[in-house]
């Protein structure tokens, strides 16, 4: 259990460090396309992470009682989640960013805008 | 069909979550008969933008192809987030929106290359064009030689996840 422990603390402080640095990353940058970087590769990746702890207890668990309890049934529902997380989160961003693009925000300190003055609708 | 194949994986995901609930297998009787009433309203309800016009995604190739898929994806996803890290502790950001033609044909493949954008390094996909299956992408670090040609180079973008894309679901 000891070396199971450990490597679910290292998952728990990287997953907070990434998470932490998506926080960081919300208020440092300048506008919302740049922010909605951080607020999703971080928070994504340091959620990965953090599921990933959860997941190594419940395995733990689950070898050590040789059968499916409430605690060992966690794994899957971790599984479950975190695929929920990359897909969902993955497309909230574009939501927002399309949003934000036809509503007229500009990405601040650009050097290039393909999509400037085009009006893709559907 | 398109019923009958979106009734069954939505009563597998059902399964899946309700696993160890009983001694019938592994789950309990009232949990296998709920799954399945839910599993065919479900499919009553959403067949029609489940599955839009075909069923290749069946294909276990693809799934295969998918899986492989996963390896170069999290490597790419894991320099992302070092890279989004140092460039949030620094302030080092040349951002910019830039069109890229990947050229993909089917609906699923442009949504995995519009997730994997979005989660890979310093990309983010803002906008499609539905009748060119044009993507445009916030990307927060321009290289300047990518903005010599019109048709933009899509590999210093998002590496080859466009061919990727095609191989899983074009």
């Amino acid at each position: 259990m000891g070396a199971l422990n450990i490597v679910t603390y290292i998952f728990i402080v990287i997953g907070l460090f990434f998470n932490v640095v998506g926080c960081i990353g919300l208020n440092r940058f300048p506008d919302v396309y740049t922010r909605l970087h951080a607020a999703t590769k971080c928070t994504t990746f340091g959620s990965i992470f953090l599921i990933m702890a959860v997941i190594v207890q419940s395995v733990g668990i689950w070898a050590m009682e040789g059968a499916l309890s409430s605690q060992s049934i966690l794994s899957i529902h971790a599984v479950i989640a975190l695929v929920a997380l990359l897909i969902t989160n993955a497309t909230g961003a574009h939501a927002i960013a399309r949003a934000a693009h036809r509503s007229g925000e500009k990405p601040a300190r650009a050097v290039v805008d393909d999509l400037e003055g085009k009006d893709i609708d559907d | 069909m398109r019923f009958l194949v979106t009734a069954i994986v939505a009563y597998l995901l059902y399964l899946l979550l309700t696993i160890g609930s009983g001694t019938l297998l592994l789950w309990n009787a009232a949990e296998l008969i709920i799954g399945a009433i839910f599993a065919l309203v479900v499919a009553a309800l959403v067949k029609n933008r489940y599955l839009k016009r075909s069923l290749r995604m069946l294909n276990p190739v693809r799934w295969f192809i998918w899986f492989i898929y996963l390896f170069p994806f999290l490597f790419a996803m894991a320099q992302a987030n070092v890279d989004v890290a140092y460039r949030v502790l620094t302030g080092r950001i040349n951002p910019g929106i830039v069109k890229i033609s990947p050229k993909l044909k089917t609906d699923m493949a442009l949504t995995i290359l519009a997730n994997s954008i979005t989660l890979t390094p310093g990309t983010l996909s803002i906008n499609v064009d539905e009748e060119t299956n044009d993507l445009y992408v916030h990307w927060i670090n321009v290289k300047p030689e990518v903005l010599k040609e019109m048709p933009r180079d899509y590999h210093p973008i998002c590496n080859s996840f466009p061919d990727w894309a095609r191989r899983i679901a074009g």
